[in-house]
């Protein structure tokens, strides 16, 4: 029993990639599979507290998808990043049986960036209203949104931009990272 | 009108409008729609500094049925946008309302897919008050603008059209 | 027609009957707690809670969206209206953030500067948070008292910044300008006074017999469930946790100041109330301390491609003002890679998790609200108490909703 516990566990450290320190954070990443059974290990060691959950759209990578978590350990004082990744259409496993914490976050995880959380009990829209039928951060939603209609519930329309949002791109050289405005109809979706 | 006591007594001739206009500006309860940070400084100019009070619209009323000036007071988002139209419904004639702040105007600095740019979409604005928030003493300059409108307005009895 | 023993027949047909009727309340988007607008769904059995729904969304504002199309500095705005009972410690805890991102080391003047901003805005939002929550209870001269101070504060922030509210002061390696004359003794006066009115505050509430009855025993959150929900600032200090992320993550400079955190022990609606009295005096402790060993020297981290230059230079010198040119249009250049940063906001924790690719223009920004985290405990505390506890409860929690939705 506890031949096969130890396998698991050192199973689950080989499955997790440990990326390289940045500002003195430690981020890990693990697939998806494992994801909670890492969270179940790790809440066991101390960390209580699930500060953030975030879902990152990498729209041109795949798997598109990115879910960050953000875990504290109050009595050692120490911050995780675990992250997974996932594709489009694919669920996550919901921590939400780890910390209830979690329920609004993975909520607000699928309304704003279409991310499905397996598992989690009650998965609808939290920001945005029941029925609208984007999902706001994704890259290739305009800013300025589109114009839908429910009626007697809510509608939106297209906000004036005039030509905008006028933005910057990184880019090693000062003269490509001048502000170019990016209408909706131009940009490559 | 020139009014003298001495001489006309007790008695004051006036105009039904004028007067019916008289009462109404001078007790216009509002009813706070207060979505954002513009609610504070509304709160603000409610509390003892800048007393809202002396215009007789401290009773902030809460309630659509009893109130009749709703001031718009913060960002109004799509989700929000139909439930505000629904109480400026609620509200019985003659009702006014102030947009307070650049959200509840134009949609401000939020240039978004999730506000509505400018509560004059849904709803018939008498007075506009610019700022981020607008200062209390701006609110109470909206006020007093918003006096002086209803002071001209003609024919109230008669519910005929305002004077703009 | 036989009618029988009404009694006996309804006892007959009890078991068959669904236990009561529950009614459906909606506590609506605009109502008069002023705290926004939140929608609960209340099923009550009489006047009881069975079941509470909470609609959060109406003033989602696409604040994140808005992060990416906007350059680091540009987004400070934004910040003032997340929390906007205390604006200047969004500013800082953004500032902050991108600081770490850059990373970037304050001067000692800047960090004073903004340990100063933060405790004022503490103060100014616990300040509104009680006036709000005891207008809530019953206790409507509090309100008034409680706007009078934040009067105050208003004045000398508008010393400071230029505005009463929204302030937008601090940029990225600083801030927008040094510190006016007069404001180090205006804090100091103020914070001398404020003590004699935390007290009379706390002669009109403290034991006060409605007030008492109303929330204590009320709301009761245990320390382990708030962690696992994520509730941080006084929430979780009122439950008997003393996790305060200036002491355990300090930031600015917080572990030179003598100051001591309050904690609560039952967790009802009263510890929370009597947790954000304390700190508001500690506040003015930590106050006093910042003005008294406030140094001199630079108060902008000098880098010149990335921090606005001094104004008179950029007006007189042709390098300056190209470096203006470029950190205004393209931002400052920050290096690719993630980051997050947590503040002690009045709220709680306030955590802004910046995810760049390099550049002016964050790929990803994500505002971890306290007051998000805190209103995810409404489904499961309500049920079991009565309708009129909503507004003591929902005081109590104190949150915001510019800061719930962004």
């Amino acid at each position: 029993m506890s031949e096969a516990a130890a396998d698991s566990s050192a199973d689950l450290v080989a499955a997790v990639k440990i990326l390289p320190e940045f500002r003195g954070e430690t981020s890990w990443e693990v697939p998806k599979e494992r994801l909670v059974e890492l969270m179940t290990a790790l809440k066991k060691e101390g960390m209580t507290y699930l500060v953030d959950i975030t879902a990152v759209d990498n729209q041109g990578e795949d798997p598109r998808f990115e879910v960050v978590y953000e875990l504290c350990d109050l009595s050692s004082r120490k911050h995780l990043r675990v992250k997974t990744r996932a594709a489009e259409g694919e669920p996550v496993p919901s921590v939400c049986s780890v910390w209830k914490g979690a329920d609004w976050h993975e909520r607000e995880a699928w309304d704003m960036v279409g991310v499905k959380f397996s598992g989690h009990p009650d998965l609808r829209r939290i920001l945005m209203w029941d029925g609208y039928p984007h999902h706001p951060l994704r890259k290739d939603f305009p800013l300025e949104g589109l114009p839908t209609e429910m009626p007697d519930i809510a509608f939106t329309a297209k906000a004036p931009l005039e030509g905008g949002p006028f933005v910057t791109s990184p880019a090693p050289f000062s003269h490509e990272r001048e502000p170019r405005a990016h209408p909706a109809e131009e940009r490559s979706l | 009108m020139g009014y003298n006591s001495k001489v006309e007594g007790n008695i004051v001739l006036t105009t039904l409008d004028a007067a019916v206009n008289w009462m109404r500006k001078n007790s216009l309860w509002p009813m706070p729609m207060g979505l954002a940070c513009c609610a504070i400084e509304l709160m603000a100019s409610a509390s003892s500094r800048f007393d809202i009070a002396r215009f007789g619209a401290e009773v902030m009323r809460f309630s659509p049925r009893q109130s009749d000036l709703m001031i718009v007071a913060g960002t109004v988002t799509y989700k929000m946008a139909l439930a505000t139209k629904r109480i400026w419904d609620q509200m019985a004639e003659p009702k006014w309302c102030i947009a307070m702040g650049a959200c509840a105007s134009t949609g401000g600095m939020y240039r978004s897919y999730a506000v509505l740019q400018g509560i004059d979409h849904l709803v018939p604005v008498d007075v506009y008050v610019s700022g981020c928030p607008p200062r209390p003493e701006a609110v109470l300059e909206a006020l007093m603008t918003l006096q002086d409108k209803i002071a001209r307005s003609r024919g109230v009895v008669l519910n005929q059209k305002q004077a703009a | 027609m036989e009618f029988g023993d009404t009694l006996a027949r309804t006892a007959e047909m009890a078991p068959q009957l669904d236990v009561g009727e529950k009614l459906v309340l909606n506590i609506g988007p605009s109502h008069p707690s002023t705290h926004g607008v939140l929608r609960l769904v209340l099923e009550l059995d009489g006047e009881v809670i069975t079941k509470a729904d909470t609609d959060v969304g109406y003033l989602h504002r696409g604040d994140e969206k808005i992060a990416e199309n906007m350059t680091w500095n540009q987004f400070v705005p934004y910040t003032d209206r997340l929390d906007y009972l205390a604006p200047l410690a969004n500013n800082v805890a953004y500032t902050c953030a991108v600081e770490k991102l850059m990373g970037y080391d304050l001067p000692p003047r800047a960090k004073v500067t903004r340990v100063i901003c933060c405790e004022l805005a503490r103060i100014s939002a616990h300040l509104l948070g009680l006036g709000a929550f005891a207008m809530d209870v019953g206790a409507m001269t509090m309100f008034l008292y409680t706007f009078t101070e934040r009067e105050k504060i208003y004045n000398l922030i508008e010393l400071l910044t230029g505005a009463r509210f929204t302030t937008s002061f601090t940029r990225v390696g600083g801030q927008t300008r040094d510190l006016p004359p007069g404001f180090l003794d205006g804090v100091k006066e103020f914070s001398e006074q404020f003590m004699g009115k935390l007290d009379e505050f706390g002669k009109m509430l403290n034991r006060n017999r409605i007030f008492v009855d109303r929330t204590k025993d009320i709301g009761v959150i245990s320390s382990t469930a708030a962690l696992d929900f994520g509730l941080t600032g006084p929430n979780l200090r009122g439950s008997g946790n003393d996790y305060d992320v200036r002491k355990y993550f300090p930031y600015l400079g917080y572990e030179t100041y003598d100051f001591e955190v309050p904690v609560g022990q039952t967790g009802d609606c009263y510890d929370r109330f009597a947790v954000r009295m304390e700190e508001m005096r500690q506040s003015v402790k930590i106050l006093l301390q910042a003005v008294a060993k406030m140094p001199g020297g630079p108060w902008m981290v000098s880098d010149p491609k990335n921090i606005l230059p001094p104004k008179d230079k950029v007006l007189t010198k042709m390098e300056e003002l190209i470096h203006q040119f470029i950190v205004v249009t393209q931002g400052p250049d920050a290096p690719p890679g993630e980051v997050y940063f947590g503040a002690e906001n009045p709220k709680g924790e306030l955590g802004f998790y910046l995810n760049s690719r390099g550049g002016g223009v964050p790929h990803r920004l994500k505002i971890r609200a306290p007051s998000f985290c805190n209103l995810g405990i409404l489904n499961t505390l309500l049920p079991g108490h009565t309708v009129s506890d909503v507004p003591a409860i929902l005081g109590s929690i104190d949150f915001v909703m510019g800061e719930c939705d962004r």
